[in-house]
């Protein structure tokens, strides 16, 4: 099989895959997917990881290569990038309102690329307040933390801004 | 030696510090004292074999003998690795484990910070990225080591203790060679000295308001950079090597 696609429509194609833990962003809106180079019929995927030891990395690698299968690219390869260090401020506005709605409270903006080394204020997900409380700074997963509302009593993962 | 020597033996000598941090506190895996700490811990072992990864890898690529990450991890005897003798001493209990993540949280985050203009871009890059986490493992450890010595009657007494113990690990982290000496030249190492200033100036009054008090006259343990480990180490390798030493060669 032969594929058709130019670097927009291979784009396209991998904005189908979300991330493995958080399924209702994909990889291109939470800024996994870095860049696409194409040459001749070889396809290279550029990704990052969110954090250094993220777990998904490996079922993301395979995701992108499954479905690039599927549209009959087979030359691949996946190239793994630490630089530029990924950060929370690549996720666009959309992305942050379809984690609010999954319930994750999202990231704020960075100031100066720096990560405060105090607590930044984080807004319910559920009620809007921010009349909210750290439980945990680790969550379920690296790049969340735990947190209570003071208003509503939910408790809920806050999307560490980084 | 010559510089690419050099930059394998300092490649090595982090990744390795990372890689025994990150195997101590995965020990906390299923057993943390409630289920938030015991999240916290694995994040952060994840965290750690992350950055031991990268570095790792890069490590391989300089050596250039077509060895592995997974290698170098699992097929080293104790000699070879060059970690610093604080993360191989083990976790006691979760004051210990807390206050040693203190140490090592509040180097990484200056060591990393100035590490992230070194001359070599993958080393800049690895630092960039784990400078960003550590400022989360160090919010997160210096609240704890602040809320149990200023705690209860028990859980200062523990870290009491905990500080007994492993003060003598600290200075360590500061100790240079001539590895650094050759790449601080290139730009690509990191001078020590002033993170030793820095570190004391954040650590000393943390510990001053957990109400401990850091104990007098300490000889100062080395020998990590040698490869010469404290007797804990060797039971620490055999559970870390046991599956890649039971069933070689097996894959996923």
């Amino acid at each position: 099989m032969v594929t058709t696609l130019d670097k927009e429509g291979i784009i396209e194609v991998l904005r189908s895959i979300p991330d493995p833990e958080i399924p209702v962003i994909n990889i291109d809106e939470l800024g996994i997917l870095r860049d696409v180079i194409l040459t001749g019929d070889h396809v290279e995927v550029v990704i990052t990881p969110t954090y250094s030891g993220c777990p998904a990395m490996t079922q993301i690698e395979s995701d992108i290569r499954a479905k690039l299968h599927e549209h009959g690219i087979d030359n691949i390869v996946v190239r793994m990038t630490y630089q530029p260090a990924w950060t929370t401020d690549w996720m666009s506005e959309e992305a942050k309102e379809k984690l609010r709605k999954y319930g994750i409270s999202p990231p704020g903006r960075m100031h100066n690329a720096i990560v405060p080394l105090v607590v930044d204020s984080v807004v319910c997900p559920h009620c809007g307040s921010f009349q909210t409380a750290v439980v945990s700074e680790f969550g379920s997963t690296a790049c969340k933390a735990l947190y209570q509302c003071q208003d509503c009593k939910e408790p809920f993962d806050y999307f560490k801004s980084i | 030696m010559t510089k690419q020597e050099a930059l394998g033996k300092y490649l090595l000598r982090l990744a390795d510090t990372n890689l025994i941090l990150g195997q101590r506190l995965a020990e906390w895996c299923g057993t943390g004292p409630f289920l938030e700490e015991d999240l916290a811990m694995t994040n952060i072992s994840l965290d750690l074999f992350g950055t031991a990864e990268a570095l790792l890898k890069y490590a391989c690529e300089v050596e250039g003998k077509g060895r592995t990450a997974d290698e170098l991890t699992f097929r080293r005897p104790e000699r070879e690795f060059t970690n610093i003798l604080l993360v191989e001493q083990p976790n006691v209990d979760f004051g210990a484990t807390i206050l040693r993540q203190l140490f090592v949280d509040a180097f990484d985050y200056y060591h990393y910070s100035e590490l992230s203009k070194s001359s070599d871009p993958i080393i800049a890059g690895v630092a960039a990225k784990a400078s960003k986490e550590t400022t989360y493992h160090l919010r997160h450890s210096e609240s704890w080591v602040i809320r149990l010595g200023d705690g209860t009657e028990e859980s200062h007494q523990r870290m009491q203790n905990a500080l007994n113990e492993l003060w003598r690990f600290t200075d360590e982290q500061f100790e240079m060679n001539e590895v650094d000496a050759m790449l601080i030249e290139e730009r690509i190492a990191v001078d020590l000295a002033p993170i030793k200033a820095k570190w004391l100036e954040k650590v000393i009054p943390v510990l001053s308001e957990a109400t401990l008090q850091i104990p007098e006259n300490t000889f100062m343990q080395r020998g990590g950079r040698e490869g010469k480990h404290s007797e804990h180490f060797g039971f620490l390798l055999a559970e870390m090597h046991y599956i890649p030493r039971a069933y070689p060669d097996a894959t996923w």
